[in-house]
């Protein structure tokens, strides 16, 4: 009897030792890589010699098909400025949080590596929900997020950098342009969540005061798959074709663009303008499913410069042939540069010196040149794509230079003629302009 | 009112797609009365079969043998959710039968097993785990021609798992330098499942277009349930799954080998969920988390249906499709307006104007079937008479 407790309580253990064994044998490769893609030595933390700054973002969950992508440009910048020698000569040290998808997680894990960690400054979130759920901490903390999605504006935090565009530099030049080009009736959809609402309060502002109308809306929660409700309201509302404008995020996606093409619904009557499907979201979706139809961005990997040439060469040689970069990529890279350049104007870490000193540097950036604004926004160009059999976007609009960001909106009531301004104390977050 | 149509066709392939998803359930909870939260992984890993037999195929070209990959992936889903089905009731399920609340929590910890392996497998993983399997069983196997197994297996055990483990772990180690084996085969992202071009169209009929992989989905599904129906029915192991199912002590006494019918009838249900997988690829994304997008749907039909029938889960899965459908596309509010009701019913307008939303049908389907539950704790269809494990 004792003897087979033994065995038991032996095997019991064993497993259990070989398991942990076996589990840390399998994350020592990607722990390795990560910090092999910082360039930085994370044996003993390397007091002063390095700078510790936080990558805040869902490695799993339904955001993490996106938020991936970012985590490997923000990496690959911060590789590049090591290799250069680092910042203020010290090697950034990159700490890797996930937030899962799940908006009280973020927080968490902003929280421990501001206390904890005591990183510089973060990099970090995808969804708006996220960001917002973070957005106190880094107030209260008085700390620093860049944030590099295109987002819905109506927000202008002193304590975060928005490399993103503001919807004046996607979702109004892309309405602005549907309007002009391919019909003035518009159905909405979009996951259900902060970005898609607001974005679609002001799309429907805009086609007020712009001569088109809205004929329907729909949200779907995030990871929801069965779109066929929608797809019956869309045929009902525009039996016809028309226009529509598409919000989703993450996996809804690819559900709505293989079963918008199942019911027949192509882009030649039915064209879709999405403002989160970007190239890598092509790859994943499938190409098939979505030639002919539109994404409006900043950047497109199509982009014809020569920062962006060598940036898309760079990145390949990364990470591989096969990947493909994109906007939220490439303004991931960029912020991590500003960060840098502000850094070293400053010639200090210190939160609020770095703020003040963002201000006004430019960059030029693998879209063109980009110009911080004290309203912590980019300027940028604004292009419109057209999606290609391969992935890629024909790019068929840009606007001829650089937009300047305006994070309230001038169409929406509430906000309409106000502005924001960090480099001035008596202005702020929020004045009539 | 032609909408009548279109909400009976659209709510019986949501409900085709809630029923393929659930079948396997129904069977393993139904039938078998375990709690697999496992059961939407092994719906992803007949997902991402489907995926690697497309890959195969793609050498094929725009032949038409190329289109017939989901056949071949189907079957090949069936088979792969099955052995992964069988090596979890051997290794662990069996282990747990009639504690339900260990079996949830160790099928969930499978489950996030499984979505963590889709996202970290590379050869070199996939090679340490071959080694660990092939020198721990096979030395067992070996071992156990020896007259003497039975005082020596607490020994060989002790010498054969670290050992085992450890040649394994050294040996991923090792190949991990290599960044060709240590690149994982599907990583994180999801991944891109392109239906054949001829399940992507629409057949038309009149005004209204039915899509071909809804008419796929739900011609697949009456088959694997026909299937499912004449194997527990009409076979000699259905029987004994039946018999088993009644009551377990007794069937042991008659000889059925009530092991044996646990480990085919979990194979079954998990390979059912493996068809549902590769189904659902049709529809939607296809990445390590597409279970949690269903797996609680299906557990809704099982629950709604009631435990141990099969028509229950029918009707349910039915009956939700369509109430998901009717309350979320806004025909409800439509119909009311076109028969001049409005006015006289004001506030019901505005309820299902409230709730047609897609987010919002679903809150008003989980009420529905909360309150439908208090009403009918069993289900649709409970099981009658004198059952044994209850």
């Amino acid at each position: 009897m004792s003897m087979q407790f033994n065995r038991r309580k032996f095997l019991i253990l064993g497993s259990a030792t070989a398991g942990s064994v076996l589990l840390k044998s399998c994350a020592s490769p990607s722990s390795d890589s990560g910090s092999g893609d910082g360039g930085s030595s994370t044996s003993g933390g390397g007091d002063g010699d390095t700078i510790k700054v936080g990558i805040l973002h869902s490695l799993s969950g339904t955001m993490a098909i996106s938020e991936t992508t970012v985590v490997e440009a923000e990496k690959l910048a911060i590789k590049e400025i090591n290799e250069a020698g680092g910042v203020l000569g010290k090697q950034i040290e990159a700490i890797v949080e996930d937030g899962a998808s799940d908006w009280p997680t973020f927080n968490e894990k902003a929280i421990k590596l501001i206390d904890q960690d005591e990183v510089v400054t973060v990099f970090g979130c995808w969804t708006s929900a996220s960001r917002k759920a973070v957005k106190d901490t880094f107030e209260t903390k008085q700390h620093q997020l860049w944030y590099p999605v295109q987002y819905e504006g109506q927000e202008c935090s002193k304590n975060i950098f928005y490399t993103g565009a503001a919807p004046n530099q996607q979702i109004e030049p892309a309405v602005d342009w549907l309007l002009e080009n391919e019909g003035t009736e518009f159905f909405l959809v979009g996951s259900d969540y902060v970005f898609p609402r607001t974005a679609n309060t002001i799309i429907k502002a805009q086609l007020e005061a712009n001569g088109g109308t809205t004929v329907g809306e729909d949200y779907l929660p995030l990871g929801n798959t069965e779109v066929t409700p929608i797809i019956t309201k869309i045929k009902a509302a525009l039996p016809n074709g028309g226009v529509i404008f598409n919000s989703l995020n993450g996996d809804s996606n690819v559900a709505f663009f293989k079963q918008l093409q199942a019911a027949g619904m192509g882009p030649e009557d039915y064209p879709v303008m999405s403002v989160s499907v970007a190239e890598e979201e092509v790859r994943q979706i499938g190409p098939d499913f979505l030639k002919g139809h539109y994404a409006a961005w900043n950047y497109f990997q199509t982009a014809e410069t020569p920062a962006n040439d060598k940036w898309v060469a760079d990145f390949k040689a990364e990470y591989g042939d096969d990947r493909v970069t994109n906007d939220p990529m490439e303004a991931a890279y960029v912020m991590v540069y500003f960060w840098k350049m502000a850094v070293e104007a400053a010639g200090t870490t210190d939160i609020d010196a770095v703020r003040q000193a963002a201000y006004g540097l430019t960059f030029d950036a693998p879209n063109g040149l980009y110009t911080m604004n004290p309203n912590h926004h980019l300027s940028k160009t604004v292009r419109i794509g057209q999606i290609r059999e391969d992935g890629q976007f024909d790019i068929v609009s840009s606007t001829p230079g650089p937009v300047d960001p305006l994070p309230w909106n001038q169409y929406v009531a509430d906000t309409k003629g106000f502005s924001c301004d960090w480099s001035d104390p008596e202005k702020g977050e929020k004045f009539e302009a | 009112m032609q909408g009548v149509f279109d909400v009976l066709f659209n709510g019986l392939s949501i409900g085709a797609v809630l029923l393929i998803a659930a079948l396997g359930l129904a069977i393993v909870f139904g039938l078998m009365g375990v709690i697999n939260l496992a059961h939407g992984e092994l719906m992803m890993l007949g997902a991402y079969t489907t995926f690697i037999v497309q890959n195969a195929f793609k050498p094929l070209g725009d032949s038409p043998l190329f289109s017939a990959y989901i056949f071949v992936a189907l079957i090949a889903a069936f088979f792969v959710a099955a052995g992964v089905g069988l090596f979890l009731e051997r290794q662990v399920v069996r282990y747990l039968y009639g504690r339900p609340l260990e079996t949830l929590l160790a099928t969930w910890g499978v489950s996030l097993i499984l979505r963590q392996f889709v996202r970290s497998v590379s050869w070199s993983i996939a090679i340490g785990l071959v080694l660990f399997s092939l020198l721990f069983w096979g030395g067992q196997w070996v071992l156990k021609r020896r007259l003497d197994w039975n005082q020596l297996k607490a020994k060989a055990l002790t010498i054969l798992l670290p050992l085992s483990s450890a040649i394994a772990i050294i040996g991923g180690v090792v190949l991990n330098a290599n960044k060709a084996l240590a690149k994982p085969w599907f990583s994180a992202r999801n991944i891109d499942v392109t239906a054949p071009s001829w399940l992507r169209g629409g057949v038309n009929l009149g005004s209204f277009q039915f899509p071909v992989a809804r008419l796929f989905i739900i011609g697949l599904t009456i088959l694997c349930l026909l299937g499912t129906y004449w194997f527990l029915q009409k076979s000699a192991w259905g029987l004994r799954i039946r018999a088993v199912t009644q009551n377990r002590e007794m069937s042991a006494c008659l000889g059925i080998p009530t092991n044996t019918v646990d480990a085919l009838t979990f194979a079954l249900g998990s390979g059912l969920a493996g068809v549902a997988g590769c189904a659902v690829t049709l529809l939607g994304s296809v990445g390590p988390n597409l279970g949690a997008n269903y797996i609680v749907d299906a557990f809704m039909v099982v629950v709604v249906g009631g435990v141990g029938k099969l028509i229950g889960s029918v009707v349910a899965a039915i009956a939700i499709g369509t109430v998901t459908y009717l309350l979320g596309s806004g025909y409800l509010p439509l119909w009311m307006t076109q028969l001049g009701l409005t006015e006289t019913l004001q506030p019901l307008f505005d309820f299902f104007t409230f709730f047609s939303t897609t987010s919002m049908a679903k809150v008003m389907v989980f009420a529905l079937i909360i309150t439908f539950l208090q009403i009918k704790p069993a289900g649709l269809f409970p099981q009658k008479g004198r059952t044994v494990d209850a």
